[in-house]
């Protein structure tokens, strides 16, 4: 039996926000019965494009359930972009925590939001999600879902893998190649990671740290998707930057800023920084 | 509340007679039996007992008896026993739908340059006994057959398996871990060579097992030390489970019948008034061939988990074959090998019941469950249209 918390309980047991809107401006799917869990999200604005209501439709365990009725109440009141920074971690830290073989649960309920707004953004999420390599057949997923877990949950063992995206959790063929793939990914952390700073910083140490992180570590890998990143000031702790390239138009960006800018900064150089976009850029390539 | 434990092939409950029976062996007759004097051995009468009323419910010799630390551990005994007696055979066959006590130990054999041949089961569980005969070759040192599966109660024709091994110089062994007690056995009839049965799954303690060598098969101890069960097994024997475990089979012993025909009333019983009552919904394992004590019915667009959490709300304890129970993501190994769509897979319930289960119970669940079902049905996708 799982430990689950008593508001997991809770939303499991009166699930909030059940059901379909039948002129839903918003539709997200994601799962499947193959998979063991399904997710559909409908959202409704608000003339002034505030999410005015949110009801869903989960098959699936005790935490999917509670999963997607939390998320269901978190998103409602947000604009689109404000929904958007909303991670995995937000749903299970809702629930009060979510048991680590269940954080796919939360998972789940993030994609679907991202599937819902993407779908009424005009972007066709799946391809974005089926990008890369298929790694796990069982559940369908991609490196690219799995490097994804790997960096914005801070993922360090196979097991975890599995917990946060389902692949290596069925017939297991796939582990060897998830090890590899976590291998590279903690690799490439090290690598080139600057090692994290034991002592307090002054202003001028803080601010080359966090220029050498970006410059070594970030942005080759948003260069590498199309995008860029620049430093535009440092003021203490907080960290002024500007989306450059197909971020600026990338609709997970503020998912980008928050979870993977800001939570490398805060990994390797500071635990209080604050990363704020300062300049939106209106060119895009 | 009052508890419904229908999650019996888990585990069941110490009959409070097994436990009277053991009490004297903590605080007071605590001798050990391989000690010189008297207060130790005659505790070895007791153990003497009790390995007679293991033999009387498998119908063996009680020298064919080696007690053990539970189901698993026989099971590997088996196992490593027939292959380290045959070194120069360097091939197992055993079925996709063993329990992980002898599928992951094969598996865990290959890695170690043993060769493995793993069976298929049809839609109901059912072996083909053409491809087992296939499968066998020079060099098979052993076949390993369950007696009956432990999530659907899908029977496998072992008598039948074993006069098949033996006709072509094949060891046998069957994990009769679900079946011991609930169906009659003389295993002084067949050809098997090995079986495995645990006492916790027939009302005696858990941490207690045995394993039924016939005599004349090459045996290697898997446990090294000292003398005990003559030399088949070291360790200090734990007296009070091993009392409990003969007590427990004599128990057992008595009650074969009413197994098969109270509790299997039961349980079907149960069986009808679910699947009646529950739109798509169906059964897993074979229809007749089946432990008098188990029922596993999937429910369309449901989840196992979802299932259990709600039932246990009203006190009812069954067990899910699907992914989030166990910790693994997929459906039951079983179910998938017998081809049970996802569509059912991910929604099964299995229903184990004991002696101790009462009608009123029974009555209970079926009354119970159709909501349940329906609610989560209701927050499903896949029922809409
Ligand atoms: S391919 Fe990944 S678990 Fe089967």
């Amino acid at each position: 039996m799982w430990d689950y918390t008593d508001k997991v309980k809770d939303h499991f047991m009166n699930p909030r926000n059940v059901g379909k809107i039948d002129d839903a401006d918003a539709v997200g799917e994601v799962g499947s019965l193959a998979c063991g869990d399904a997710l559909k999200l409908y959202l409704k604005l608000d003339k002034d494009g505030l999410i005015e209501k949110a009801t869903f439709q989960t098959f699936g365990c005790g935490s999917a359930i509670a999963s997607s009725s939390a998320l269901t109440e978190m998103v409602k009141g947000k604009t689109l972009d404000e929904a958007l920074k909303i991670t995995n971690k937000d749903i299970a830290d809702f629930l009060g925590g979510l048991p680590k073989e269940k954080m796919h649960c939360s998972v789940m309920g993030r994609e679907a939001l991202e599937a819902a707004i993407n779908s009424y953004r005009g972007i066709k999420s799946d391809i974005h999600e089926l990008e890369g390599e298929l790694v796990c057949e069982c559940f369908g997923v991609t490196d690219t879902q799995i490097r994804r877990a790997i960096h914005e949950n801070n993922i360090g063992t196979v097991e975890d893998v599995t917990n946060f995206t389902k692949a290596g959790g069925g017939c297991g063929r796939c582990l060897e190649r998830i090890d590899e793939i976590l291998k590279e990914e903690l690799g490439a952390k090290q690598a080139k990671a600057p090692a994290a700073p034991s002592k307090v910083l002054t202003n001028l140490q803080r601010i080359s740290l966090i220029k050498k992180v970006i410059d070594e570590e970030l942005r080759p890998a948003l260069q590498a998707d199309g995008g860029d990143l620049e430093l535009l000031d440092v003021e203490g702790k907080k960290v002024l930057v500007s989306l450059r390239g197909a971020c600026t138009n990338c609709p997970s960006a503020q998912i980008t800023l928050k979870d993977v800018v800001q939570g490398k900064l805060r990994e390797l150089v500071d635990p209080e920084i604050e990363v704020v976009e300062e300049v939106k850029c209106t060119l895009s390539i | 509340m009052h508890t419904v434990y229908l999650d019996n092939n888990a585990t069941t409950r110490v009959d409070p007679l097994v436990f009277e029976e053991m009490r004297p062996f903590f605080c007071d007759r605590y001798g050990n039996p391989s000690s010189m004097h008297s207060f130790g051995g005659e505790v070895g009468k007791d153990l003497k007992t009790a390995r007679e009323r293991v033999a009387a419910l498998i119908g063996c010799d009680p020298s064919e008896v080696i007690m053990t630390s539970c189901g698993t551990e026989s099971d590997n005994t088996a196992l490593r026993s027939a292959l380290e007696s045959q070194p120069e055979k360097r091939h197992l066959i055993t079925t996709k739908v063993e329990h992980p006590a002898v599928l992951n130990l094969a598996k865990h054999l290959v890695k170690k340059g043993y060769h493995l041949t793993l069976l298929g089961v049809d839609q109901d569980g059912a072996l083909d006994m053409d491809e087992l005969r296939d499968a066998i070759r020079d060099d098979t040192a052993l076949i390993s057959v369950m007696w009956a599966n432990n999530e659907t109660g899908t029977i496998f024709p072992v008598e039948e398996i074993a006069e098949l091994a033996k006709s072509r110089g094949v060891l046998f062994h069957t994990d009769a871990v679900q079946t011991v007690g609930k169906l009659p056995m003389n295993i002084a009839k067949t050809s098997v060579d090995f079986l495995a049965l645990s006492g916790h799954k027939l009302h005696a303690p858990k941490g207690i097992g045995a394993l039924y060598v016939r005599k004349g098969t090459p045996f290697r101890p898997f446990i090294i030390g000292g003398h005990q069960e003559r030399s088949r097994r070291a360790g200090t024997e734990p007296v009070p489970s091993i009392v409990g475990l003969g007590k427990a089979c004599e128990i057992a012993l008595e009650n074969i019948h009413h197994e098969n025909t109270t509790v299997r009333a039961l349980r079907d019983r149960l069986e009808k008034g679910i699947l009646s009552s529950i739109s798509d919904s169906r059964l897993n394992g074979h229809p007749t061939d089946r432990l008098p004590n188990t029922v596993n019915i999937s429910f369309k667009f449901v989840e196992g988990e979802a299932i259990l959490l709600l039932m246990n709300e009203l006190g009812m304890c069954a067990s899910s074959g699907s992914a989030c129970t166990s910790g693994s993501l997929e459906p039951s190994h079983v179910l998938r090998a017998m081809g049970v769509p996802f569509t059912f897979a991910h929604g099964s319930i299995r229903f184990s019941l004991s002696r101790f289960n009462t009608r009123e119970e029974i009555d209970f669940v079926i009354e119970k469950l159709p909501p349940i079902i329906a609610r989560l049905r209701s927050i499903s996708p896949y029922m809409e249209g």
